[in-house]
């Protein structure tokens, strides 16, 4: 017998961070998510300690300053696709206005880092958020498409033929196959 | 971040693909380091001299003598301990029933080998930058595929 599991990434990673500050007695806010603030000076040995307990669920703890403001930026746009109402303002507009930085300085520090721009990362997250919901709901391709903000089905599924090279519904027999497989 | 470098391995008899295959990657803007072995029977020997430096992305040609790619494919996605490397199956062939079989058996990636080399390169780049999403992005590895 197998179940499928949805993933709740901003609930679990909460849960995990509170857990771990509780274990270590440490006070902390999270002003933006991924964005830790301490009351208190927090002693070396005591980070150190955070830092492993992290590493064991594949949390990391950022020092460089440029990828600080990856990580933020990929946690604006995760939260722009993943949001029950997709946004239909601009995306650049969104993204300088949450980021408090120009969108040209923005996209081009993406491109330099991360070997590919924003608007594909973002079209990489919506195709990935289809997925999801392709495989784990009965949500039909129209109503995907709606929640995604795309103007039309054919719009979805040109997007996702392009980002993956097959159909919606290939994909998704696909997945189908495999489960089988491993039943 | 950039400049840890991506590990690419290529498992392919013949030696022309693999020139061309490594001389592809090597002009893409991107740190990599490629292993090259010449069978199937070599790639898992190389996988498992490898222990815990496992390659980020294998090639794998889907027609090579003593171990088939498809043999090759099943082996590593049953292996707990490879089953995350993304696997990029390269054939001539494009029939849709072979391409689908693939997937189905774990493969992330299926790409029609193209004649010329700035096609190559460009899928390539492809594979190695939406692999290096997938690793540094929080996606779901196992909805990872990819046809080019």
């Amino acid at each position: 017998m197998n179940i499928y599991l949805r993933f709740d990434y901003n609930t679990i990673c909460k849960k995990i961070i509170q857990e771990t500050m509780f274990e270590a007695e440490i006070k902390y806010d999270m002003e933006r998510f991924g964005e830790i603030h301490f009351s208190e000076t927090i002693s070396d040995e005591k980070l150190k300690m955070i830092q492993e307990k992290f590493n064991n669920y594949g949390i990391e703890i950022v020092e460089n300053q440029k990828s600080i403001i990856i990580e933020k930026i990929k946690d604006v746009i995760n939260d722009m696709v993943f949001k029950e109402n997709f946004l239909a303002v601009k995306s650049s507009v969104y993204l300088a206005e949450k980021m408090d930085l120009s969108y040209g300085y923005i996209s081009n520090l993406f491109s330099e880092i991360t070997f590919t721009s924003i608007e594909n990362y973002i079209i990489l997250q919506k195709t990935e958020y289809s997925k999801q919901l392709i495989n784990n709901t009965d949500l039909t391709l129209t109503e995907i498409a709606y929640k995604l903000n795309y103007s039309s089905v054919a719009h979805l599924s040109t997007q996702f033929k392009k980002t993956t090279g097959l159909t919606p519904s290939a994909f998704q027999r696909i997945i189908q196959k495999r489960r089988e497989k491993l039943d | 971040m950039t400049n840890s470098p991506i590990y690419i391995t290529i498992a392919d008899d013949d030696e022309d693909d693999r020139i061309f295959f490594e001389d592809a990657i090597k002009e893409l803007k991107i740190n990599t380091k490629i292993t090259m072995v010449e069978d199937g029977v070599a790639l898992i020997e190389n996988l498992i001299s490898k222990k815990n430096n496992l390659p980020d992305v294998i090639f794998l040609d889907l027609n090579m003598p003593k171990k088939s790619g498809m043999e090759c494919l099943r082996e590593i996605k049953a292996n707990p301990f490879w089953k995350n490397i993304a696997i990029a199956i390269y054939s001539t062939s494009a029939s849709e029933e072979d391409i689908e079989e693939t997937f189905v058996q774990g493969a992330n990636i299926y790409i029609k080998k193209p004649n010329d080399f700035n096609t190559l390169k460009k899928m390539l780049s492809d594979v190695v930058t939406i692999n290096w999403q997938y690793q540094t992005s929080n996606l779901n590895r196992d909805n990872f595929l990819l046809r080019l």
